[in-house]
């Protein structure tokens, strides 16, 4: 995974809130940085895919390591 | 991005309840959504400023009775309690609702308050039916300050140019 301009830990949070954390996160970056995050709800995964899209925040890169989700969002314009 | 409007009508005031208007609120906020939320009836419970929501088991064969301690082979058991034991013991209700609390905070899911100052933080207007206070006699000052208080008509101007409305 590569290096990100910000990170934010979300394990052990649910639906919502690892959305909402990283929606917050993301408020205060400017556009084209990037922000990871590590997550350990499954749903996550899916809902993050959703989240780009609807956002226009580029997901960057998901990936599964020891239980825990990795996602690379890139802050959109 | 073209902005995209949802409202929700809250019309219960349980625990369980509550938990799936913030969440699509407070979700839909974080995905650009303008989002409206008009509470009536039982809903205008989750609007206090003193939350103090309960959850009964009674009558809802739908949730699962499970302990939210001990080794795993114990919190795996579903507790099938008779209707009749559950209504006729003192303290049930309000037993079942810690153990739901517990279970809540167990899986990293976040409280009611949690989740409406998030929809407040996000902007999500929060509208209280007028009606509903006068009929429970409810009093303005026993629900939270950043709210408006309206009726059917209100809501309609909002419905009416929304994209998603949701009956919850």
């Amino acid at each position: 995974m590569s290096e990100s301009d910000q990170e934010l830990d979300a394990r052990g949070l649910n639906c919502p809130l690892p959305i909402l954390r990283a929606k917050k996160t993301l408020n205060g970056m400017t556009a084209g940085q990037t922000l990871k995050i590590i997550a350990t709800d499954p749903g996550s995964v899916k809902d993050f895919q959703a989240f780009a899209t609807q956002t226009g925040n580029e997901l960057m890169d998901s990936s599964e390591a020891n239980g825990e989700f990795h996602f690379l969002l890139k802050k959109g314009g | 991005m073209s902005e995209k409007s949802m409202t929700i009508i809250a019309t219960k005031g349980t625990l369980d309840w509550a938990y799936p208007p913030f969440i699509l609120s407070s979700t839909a906020a974080a995905l650009g959504y303008n989002v409206t939320m008009f509470f009536t009836f039982y809903g205008l419970q989750l609007l206090k400023k003193d939350l103090n929501l309960s959850v009964s088991p009674l009558g809802n064969p739908g949730m699962p009775m499970k302990m939210p301690f001990g080794p795993s082979w114990f919190k795996g058991i579903n507790w099938n309690i008779p209707n009749l034991l559950q209504a006729g013991v003192p303290g049930f209700e309000t037993v079942a609702t810690s153990l739901m609390k517990k279970t809540i905070k167990n899986k990293g899911v976040a409280s009611i308050s949690e989740l409406r100052d998030l929809c407040l933080e996000a902007d999500v207007e929060m509208i209280g039916c007028q009606m509903t206070m006068d009929l429970f006699d409810m009093k303005r000052p026993e629900l939270i300050d950043d709210i408006s208080v309206g009726g059917a008509a209100t809501y309609m101007e909002r419905a009416g140019e929304s994209d998603i409305n949701l009956f919850i």
